[in-house]
């Protein structure tokens, strides 16, 4: 990795300053991690318990927390490239709760995998937020609290090395984002959150189940990832766990057919909430799978994996055939992103390095572009009262910086050249190839096919032709047009320098997927 | 005939100090009778003094136990009175409990008219039995104890004398308390006969004591194990039954939901925290020791009375609107879970810690919630809907918040301390291996968050309707409410994030 940045002489100064600080003192770079996790939920926390305050002071205080977040990943992004520390983890820390007599503990740190997940979930995480504390929603304070503990537990979850802190920051996550939904959703937001709530709950539960098996069966007396690494598993264990892993976090990622409150859930959601939680906490279920599940059981993935396909291939064509039908913008949206979510299972179930490597990428890529897209759709809303395909048009006279960036959106969530999701897309086609199943290939290009004709047709829907509905407030305003371009910058930035982040990825992915062990499944799928 | 020698050490094992506390609760409970008959009008002093002469008990038995060596069980009064770590953790417990019990009723009783001291003076009683409950060392004490315990519950069930919800209330627990009470006598009178048969091996000198017991159960003759005699087998199951029918385990529920919605709201926490605990003691005094050679019997009769009551306390509480009703049929889902805590206790060393953790942490959510439903019962206190509680989060952001995070932790819900509590025992059960009871209990988990979030979700959402009875008028709340309100809700929350202080408290880590 150090051979791609080499040569940025810019970049030789900069590493030379992170490896000095961090000779300094080994917890300078950690303490930035805990900065990053804890610094939203203390502004949060600060926001909650102080008493009247100007509505400036509450929003200054809601972006300095979601701020924190983004620097931290840029920061610890900028640290791992330049400790060399070559995927493996770094900037541990390990502090004790009281439950070291279940071999739990506060464990953080980053590896290859994680980093470029928690970069990403914090550039979100600050668009969302900017987004968030412009909308003017009533009870503003309490809707940037929840946002922040959101983000927090966000950051939280890439973070941890612990299973139990793992999950129990997801879950950190998950209980704002009911309540988001159940008091600021649009209508229906009641029957919508309530059905989130069981169905997501019920997907946890399986998810902690699945962690539980997988701390105690495998013998290590620990939750801890990397003692568990060292233990693997026996056989027979195997497929049971990694069954209800795959369909615990399957119900969390929207797996097809487990994907059903996925769509009116982010349509009816809150913008910054449908961009925090389709952006960054379902790529927890992957995230999960890609870390511990594939690793630590390797032969239960390989025993699931035929069935895999088949769901992977249910995301993509059928919920991309259902996509096609949408009228509703966000509902679209909501669909699609449910659909993307095939193509990141289907680099797991390539069961290569390049497959799961590519799988991180979308993660990254598609968290950003979705974002994007559920930010415009709701700024499309506030200026047109509705997100109604049929009623809307002719947006593009009147915000042409809106239709700029909406395009650039719908072109990057089709996975067009340029843009961080081309890369992921590639490297999982190519993984697929090199798969014992090539034909796999077909009606994943059908599907990139289908994302085209739903994307453009929107665009043409809602910004050229005759507008039913009164356009009201302009084209994209400040705060709105600066979220937007910290993702599309981000988007571009991984589009065009992707090495940035694939070479992290691949050497972490090269430590859980030794060439040999890479070998002997893909020869195990022909017998 | 015992020799004067054996009368003589039997008469030394009675150490009256050793059940001081207990001793100074009883009088207490009597000073106050007698106080209250002779300065009436001293009434608001003499409650103080109940209040503080609990406290100081509490601060005297938690000096002993933090001063004390750890070390083996104390036995005294000729085997009838053993204690240990884990018994004394209980008398803390117990007085803890009294303590907010107590202040329960203050509350409840602020607007009625019902005799204040007299209250106190029964909850003290049964306080004071919960105490022995959990030392006895043989079925006499054993017996004694948990009956003066119901008779007392007989009282403070029925209090609302003017209430027919609680007069009710009062009869159907005295008719199904009595039953279960038979049950229980029944059945140890089974046990002692068997144990006692000298054609039998190991027959016990004194039956009813539990280490004899235990031995005569365990013991193994030329015709077969005492463990397979009918008489042992009927005699363990009814004990067994009495006992369930205590903590509200199905099929012995069918008490609970009338019972809880028409006795007094302090009645109410009362037999939901410390009757609840002090069932579940018992049990694990009983499983562990004079019934520990009959797992192969009551492993699976537990195993399948944990799968009911797991179904029915978490499907049973869907339709509710009556809040308290809600309270007793949840209270039963939470049962389940403690007894599924309990059978993976056969076999995993510190899953009974985790159930006393479970109780510890379902105390105190418990309280919180009964704290908060003290406060806006309406005059009938069994009417308490769950309409009432529209719009409190605005209308009085302590109590909803206190009402909140309550029943996310008994919910279960991160990172509140009764999602750890729930890992705690699910983690102990997959240690112990009973996959299929725990697949019932993740399900009833999920099921849960529809009924407690429908209470939330008035607390938070609803906004308030202006119907002319639900509550228009302002709450009355004191500065040792909110004291004690943010307490419980700063533990709940504090031990979800960082559990050193709890699990220290429960001897695990």
């Amino acid at each position: 990795m150090m051979s791609s940045i080499a040569h940025l002489a810019l970049f030789d100064g900069v590493a030379e300053l992170f490896r000095a600080m961090d000779a300094a003192s080994p917890r300078a770079h950690t303490s930035v991690l805990l900065l990053g996790i804890f610094g939203p939920l203390a502004f949060a926390l600060a926001l909650a318990i102080s008493g009247k305050l100007e509505d400036r002071a509450v929003k200054i205080a809601g972006f300095l927390g979601f701020l924190l977040p983004a620097l931290s990943g840029l920061w610890l992004w900028i640290a791992y490239l330049s400790l060399g520390v070559e995927g493996g983890y770094a900037f541990l820390i390990n502090a004790s709760t009281g439950l070291d007599f279940l071999g739990v503990s506060l464990f953080l740190g980053l590896n290859g995998i994680s980093l470029p997940l928690y970069v990403m979930s914090g550039i979100v995480g600050l668009a969302a937020g900017i987004y968030a504390i412009q909308s003017g929603v009533e009870r503003l304070r309490l809707y940037i609290i929840l946002h922040l503990i959101m983000l927090g537990g966000l950051m939280g979850l890439f973070a941890s090395i612990d299973l139990f802190f793992f999950f129990f920051f997801h879950e950190f996550a998950l209980i704002p984002t009911f309540l988001l939904i159940a008091i600021w959703g649009r209508q229906g937001r009641r029957a919508v959150a309530l059905e989130l709530t069981i169905y997501l709950t019920l997907g946890a539960m399986l998810t902690l189940a699945g962690l539980i098996a997988l701390a105690v069966l495998s013998g290590a007396g620990s939750f801890n990832l990397i003692a568990l690494r060292v233990a693997l598993m026996e056989t027979g264990w195997q497929n049971a766990v990694y069954g209800l892993l795959l369909i615990g976090m399957g119900i969390l990622v929207s797996l097809f057919p487990f994907h059903s409150w996925a769509p009116r859930g982010y349509a009816t959601a809150p913008a910054p909430t449908a961009m925090l939680h389709a952006g960054v906490l379902k790529k927890f279920g992957l995230y999960g799978l890609i870390q511990i599940a594939v690793p630590l059981l390797p032969e239960g993935a390989m025993a699931w994996n035929p069935l895999l396909l088949w769901l992977a291939l249910g995301n993509i064509l059928i919920i991309g055939l259902i996509t096609l039908a949408q009228r509703d913008l966000k509902l679209m949206l909501g669909n699609a992103s449910v659909m993307h979510m095939g193509y990141a299972f289907l680099g797991i179930f390539a069961f290569s390095a390049a497959g799961i490597g590519g799988a991180v990428l979308m993660m990254v890529a598609h968290g950003l572009s979705v974002a994007l897209l559920f930010l415009l759709a709701d700024s499309i809303e506030t200026r047109c009262g509705t997100t109604d395909m049929r009623d809307l048009g002719g947006l593009g006279n009147q915000a042409p910086v809106l239709m700029a960036f909406f395009v650039a959106a719908i072109m990057a969530s089709i996975g067009l050249p340029g843009f961080a999701n081309f890369w992921g897309e590639l490297a999982i086609f190519t993984a697929l190839w090199a798969s014992a199943s090539p034909w796999v290939i077909a009606p994943t290009v059908a599907g990139i096919v289908i994302s085209a004709i739903y994307g453009l047709r929107a665009v043409a829907r809602i910004f050229f032709g005759e507008s039913a509905t009164e356009f009201r407030g302009g084209d994209l305003r400040g705060a709105e047009k600066a979220a937007a371009l910290i993702l599309l910058l981000s988007l571009f930035f991984v589009g065009f320098w992707p090495r940035s982040m694939s070479d992290s990825i691949d050497a972490a992915v090269a430590d859980s997927f030794p060439p040999a062990a890479t070998f002997a499944p893909v020869a195990a799928l022909d017998d | 005939m015992p020799s004067t020698e054996e009368l003589q050490a039997l008469v030394a094992a009675n150490t009256w100090s050793a059940l001081l506390p207990e001793i100074l609760l009883g009088v207490l409970a009597l000073a106050l009778l007698a106080v209250d008959a002779f300065a009436p009008r001293r009434q608001p002093q003499t409650l103080l003094a109940a209040m503080v002469g609990q406290a100081a008990i509490l601060a005297w038995l938690l000096f002993a136990v933090f001063t004390a060596e750890a070390g083996e069980a104390r036995v005294y009064f000729a085997g009838s009175v053993v204690q240990t770590a884990l018994s004394d953790w209980m008398r803390i417990f117990f007085v803890t409990c009294s303590l907010f019990t107590t202040h329960l009723a203050l509350v409840y009783l602020r607007n009625r008219e019902y005799p204040r001291v007299e209250y106190i003076h029964v909850s003290l009683v049964v306080t004071a039995s919960f105490m022995l409950l959990v030392q006895s060392g043989n079925f006499l004490l054993f017996f004694v104890a948990l009956e003066t315990l119901t008779i007392g519950f007989y009282v403070l069930v029925a209090f609302a004398r003017t209430s027919r919800f609680s007069l009710e209330a009062g009869l159907k627990y005295l008719v199904m308390g009595g039953f279960s009470s038979g049950i229980l006598l029944f059945g140890i009178a089974l046990l002692y006969g068997v144990a006692g048969n000298p054609l039998l091996p190991a027959t016990a000198v004194d039956p009813l004591n539990f280490i004899e017991l235990g031995a005569f159960i365990g013991a193994v003759g030329i015709d077969g194990a005492n463990a397979a005699h009918p008489l042992v087998i009927a005699g363990s199951l009814l004990v067994l039954t009495g006992v369930l029918f205590k903590v509200g385990a199905v099929p012995f529920q069918i008490w609970v939901p009338d019972v809880y919605q028409g006795a007094p709201t302090p009645t109410t926490a009362a037999l939901a925290v410390a009757s609840k605990a002090g069932g579940f003691f018992v049990l694990f005094i009983l499983l562990s020791g004079p019934f520990l050679a009959l797992e192969s019997l009551l492993f699976p009769v537990l195993a399948g009375v944990t799968a009911v009551t797991l179904v029915f306390g978490n499907i049973a509480p869907l339709g509710q609107q009556n809040v308290k009703r809600i309270m007793g049929l949840s209270g039963v889902a939470h049962a389940g879970v403690l007894l599924l805590g309990m059978l993976a206790a056969y076999q995993v060393p510190w899953a009974f810690h985790a159930v006393l953790f479970y109780l510890l942490v379902y105390a105190i959510a418990s309280f919180a919630v009964f704290e908060v439903m003290a406060h806006l019962a309406p005059d009938e206190d069994a009417d308490q809907d769950i309409s009432h509680y529209r719009g409190l989060l605005k209308r009085h952001p302590l109590l909803g918040s206190a009402l909140v995070i309550g029943l996310g932790s008994l919910a279960g819900i991160p990172p509140l301390a009764g999602f750890i509590a729930k890992v705690l025992i699910f983690v102990a059960a997959f240690q112990a291996g009973l996959y299929t009871l725990l697949a019932v209990a993740i399900l009833g988990v999920v099921i849960s968050i529809y009924y407690y979030f429908g209470w939330m979700r008035a607390a938070v959402l609803r906004e308030l309707v202006d119907d002319g009875e639900s509550g228009r008028e302002p709450l009355r709340v004191t500065i040792p409410t909110k004291v004690i309100l943010v307490a419980l809700a700063l533990i709940t929350v504090v031990g979800g994030i960082f559990q050193a202080g709890l699990t220290k408290l429960v001897g695990l880590s």
